[in-house]
Parts: structure tokens; sequence; C-alpha cells
């Protein structure tokens, strides 16, 4: 097994060596029941689709993820166990992406213990199963991305509680940046194509249509550039923070 | 070998290292000495490859850390500044990722994590987590992790700092039994311990180099060496019988006891047997006299503060 591989290990099962991992599932689980039944109006809505439950999880990401997010460098800088793992014969990218893709199971394994609720709207009705696929895979690169930010943040700050802070705040910008109350409040002098761009930029812009069905590849591509970009941009940042 | 050249570096506010430059070779112990923030640790972070330096050049056997940084990292091993480790997994899954990550599978992985446990002496908490052990087990987790892949090169940044006399003895001779064929570099400045393992001692201050050599050879270079040590029983002005010969540096009086004298030699010679005549012939009220070796802690002294390079 490649060194990408083990980290990926050791970090997946340092998270269910603490209660973190189960206070974050349940938490989430818990949050989006709420969400979906008791603000989304699952049942009175009668329709069988899952568009209450997903069209939360961009605000409920924006708390949950980033605490997942915000230990991922920042504790090995306090620590001092970066110093370790930077000495192993571990590329810095494997390092990098190894963290990742741990924390991005973690959201994974999460999301896909919400699966009752699809037996349920199943149960209820005849939904169309290819969207609820595409919403799910959707919600997850989002999470992504929203981690990947995380990671970035993270890797800036010895404090886990700053990198928390400075998640959430990028996590809300790049969420409203596709909001049309957002997008209303640019002047009319500015040129179509740099609020296109803005728009083009905005998780929702891209999240809604997935989540509704409308499955256009370049919206994954979308969150899988933006990923890749802000892992590239960690690295960077650990390369030259480390020595503080 | 480690050839380390020219080595630099630099952070915002002060240079750490400053165009430092040495080698060590197969089978020396090399005592990193200085006073602390003389860059001792950078040094090893630089060597380490944790580091990049702002100037210079560190090759591990030939591997250039600039270019080939995973071949000179798989030849260390390296016990950072205070022993970092997971501290959520237990000894044992640490010991495993640590083997894993070193490229050992199977058998041969079961064989050398219960080695290196055995080897430290951590059986006995391999199934705890590490966050609960006490200073000494987290130094040995520390210790086991480096040592793991048998590596040609070890690199330990206070390895005993924090331990108890008797774990300090341990470790002092699991270093020696590790040692053969080997690089070991350990930085410290409990300066008994360089003359209990090190077969070399390089001191540097202010990040550049102000003494290499054995340790005996550095406390020859003590200006204490061959210094002749008298116990007065009356008040005697030893100097003024002393002002005519040859080969004496200089005589210090203790300052809170006057009748402790220090006859210092110049340039290293033996004066016992002057000394002992004059003192003889001139009935000096002796009670004690020897002579005194070098002290490793009075070169340190004089190195760090004055910047002297020495042999």
């Amino acid at each position: 097994m490649g060194n990408l591989g083990i980290i990926f290990r050791r970090e997946l099962a340092s998270y269910f060596s603490t209660p973190l991992a189960y206070i974050f599932i349940v938490i989430f689980l818990i949050t989006n029941g709420i969400f979906t039944f008791e603000l989304g109006g699952f049942f009175l809505r009668g329709q069988a689709d899952l568009l209450p439950f997903f069209s939360f999880h961009p605000w409920l990401y924006l708390f949950m993820v980033p605490a997942i997010a915000m230990t991922l460098w920042a504790d090995e800088r306090k620590t001092g166990t970066i110093e370790l793992l930077l000495t192993l014969p571990i590329r810095l990218a494997d390092a990098v992406l190894g963290k990742f893709l741990a924390a991005w199971a973690l959201t994974g394994i999460a999301l896909a213990l919400t699966f009752p609720i699809w037996i349920t709207v199943n149960y209820l009705g005849e939904p169309d199963n290819g969207v609820i696929v595409a919403a799910y895979l959707g919600s997850w690169f989002m999470a992504g991305g929203f981690l990947a930010i995380g990671s970035c943040m993270s890797a800036a700050t010895k404090n886990s509680v700053i990198a928390f802070i400075l998640t959430v705040s990028l996590c809300f910008l790049f969420v409203i940046m596709g909001s049309p109350i957002l997008l209303e409040a640019f002047p009319d002098w500015l040129p179509q194509t740099v609020v296109d761009a803005f728009a083009a930029m905005g998780f929702l812009t891209h999240y809604d249509s997935i989540s509704k069905g409308v499955l256009d590849i370049r919206d994954f591509l979308f969150f899988a550039v933006f990923i890749g970009a802000w892992l590239v941009a960690s690295a960077i940042v650990i390369e030259i923070k480390k020595a503080n | 070998m480690i050839e380390i050249t020219h080595l630099s570096k630099r952070f915002e506010q002060f240079t750490a290292v400053d165009d430092l430059s040495f080698k060590v070779v197969e089978g020396e112990v090399l005592g990193f000495l200085g006073p602390n923030g003389a860059g001792k640790s950078t040094t090893m972070k630089i060597i380490t490859g944790f580091l990049a330096p702002s100037a210079g050049s560190v090759k591990v056997d030939g591997h250039d850390l600039a270019d080939d940084a995973l071949a000179a990292k798989a030849l260390m091993g390296y016990l950072p500044e205070g022993a970092p480790s997971y501290g959520d997994m237990t000894t044992l899954d640490f010991l495993r990722f640590v083997a894993e990550v070193r490229g050992f599978k199977g058998e041969e992985l079961v064989q050398r994590v219960s080695r290196v446990l055995a080897e430290v002496e951590l059986e006995s908490v391999a199934l705890q987590k590490i966050e609960t052990l006490s200073k000494g087990f987290k130094r040995r987790v520390g210790l086991a992790q480096a040592i793991m892949h048998d590596p040609k090169v070890l690199i330990l940044d206070e390895p005993t700092d924090g331990l108890d006399p008797n774990q300090k003895q341990h470790v002092r001779e699991l270093i020696k039994n590790l040692a053969r064929d080997k690089i070991v570099i350990i930085s410290t400045h409990i300066l008994e311990e360089v003359s209990a393992v090190c077969t070399r001692a390089v001191i540097i201050a202010n990040g550049k180099l102000v003494a290499d050599g054995t340790p005996s050879e550095l406390e020859a270079s003590s200006q204490y060496h061959h210094a002749v040590s008298v116990r007065l029983t009356s008040d005697y002005d030893i100097a003024a019988d002393l002002a005519s010969v040859d080969g004496i540096a200089g005589v210090e009086v203790d300052a809170d006891d006057a009748h402790e004298v220090r006859v210092l030699a110049s340039g290293g010679r033996s004066i016992y047997a002057q000394i002992s005549k004059i003192a003889q012939e001139k009935q000096w009220p002796v009670d004690e006299l020897h002579v005194s070796r070098g002290q490793l802690e009075d070169v340190f002294k004089q190195v760090t503060a004055g910047g002297v390079s020495h042999g």
C-alpha cells in the first residue's frame, strides 16, 4: 500500500479512536432530520423527492465541515507531529491528499448514514432515484469543497479555533457568491462577465442545479477543480508556515 | 556520510544557522552542543529535510536533501525535539504506522515492531494510548519510531531531556549499542552526556561552528587543562613565587575562598612537577595539591561566550 493509503487509514482511524467521528455523525444526522422534517416541510410538501433534505446541506456544512477540517494541520503543528510526519519518507502531496481524503470519507460516511430518509421517500412514493443519487454525489462534492478550504486555513494557523472561524467565513462567502441577493447588490455599471464569473464561483450555483437533478458534468468539475486548487494552496501554505 | 556545506538559515528576524560546514562519517557519534537558541534544532531540522536551508546544502550518503529528499529521509531516523507523536494512537498502532511508512509489510512489520518495543522496553505500554504515558515513556516511543528501520543515520534532538537518571543511563546505553557503523548526531546541553557517549563534539554558538573535536581534545583546549589546584592552610602569596617561572599562564584565587588557588598552565604543558618542586623549596603551607583536567563545561563557556575557535 502506498503512503497515501497509509496516511488515509491512520487519519480515518484517528477520527474514530476519539469521540469526534461519532459526535459529528450523530449531530449531522439529528440536524439533518430537524432541517428536513421541521423546517423543510418534508411531509407537507407531499412530493416524493429529497429537495428539502438536500437544500439545507450548504448551511449545515457551513458549520459542521469546518469543525472537522480545523484540526487537519493546525493540530499537527501545535503538537509538533508535523515534524515527524514530514521527515518520514512521505511526499507532501501524499500527506495533504491522504488527510483530506480521510476527512472527506468521514463526511461521506455521515452522508451515507442518512439512507433511511431515502428508504422513507421510496416507501412513500416513487421518487426519481437517479436524481437522488446525483444529489448525494453533489452534496458530497460540495462537502469536499468546504473541506479543502478548511485544509488550507488549518495549515495557516496553529490555532484550530482560528482555523474554524476563518474556514466558516470563507465558506460562507463561497456559498452566498452565487445567491441572487448578493448578485442583485452589484452595481449596474459592472460588466456582466464579472458578475457571471463571480456567480460561477458560488457553491449554490452549482449545487442547486445538481440537487434538482440537472446533471451537468461541469458542476462536478467545478468542485473537483475547486478542491484541487485549495489542496495545492494547502501544500504551499504548509511549506511556508512549517518553520514557525 | 553526512556532508554539510556552507549551510545557512535565515528567519525574518535573525540568522539561526550561519555558514555551517562539517562532515560526519560512519561510526561517529557526534554530540551537537550549544547554548539555547544557538541553532542546534534548526540545523537538525534542515538535515532531516523538515526545513529548507536559505543557502548551502546537506548531503546524506550522496543524496542531496534539495533534490533527492525522499531517498535521504529513508536513510534517516529522527527524534524531533520534545518527541512528538500522535497522542490518540496506542504505542503499538503508532509504531505500526511508522513501520508501514518505512515500507515494512506482513511478517517483517510485526517483527520490526516487536523488536523495537523490546529494545526500548515499551512492551508494558504497547496497548496504551500515547497521551496517557509518562514523559519518559513518550520519549522512548519517539526513540522507537526513530530506530524502526535500523537507520544508517540517527538524529536525536535532546534524547534524554526530561528523563530520570536511570532512564538517561538506559538511553545512553541504547545509543552506544546502536552506534556501530552508523552516524549518530545527538543534540544536548548535558555535557556529561557528551563525554559518556560521543566520539566527537561540535559546539555552535549564534549559528556558527566554534569548536570541533573529540571530547578529550576539547577538554584539552580548556584554559584549566593541566592547571594545578593548590589548597593552602594559611594566607600565602603564591603568585609572587611563580612570577619568574616559565610555562605558567596565570594564578587564579578563588573568589569565595582565598585559600583555593589555581595555577594555569600555558600552552597545555604539564606543570605539576615544577609547581610541586617550588612548593617544597619555598615551603608553601599546602594542604592539597592536584592536577585538574580540562572540563567540557569550561570549554563550552569559553567558546560560546567569546566565540574563539579551537581545534
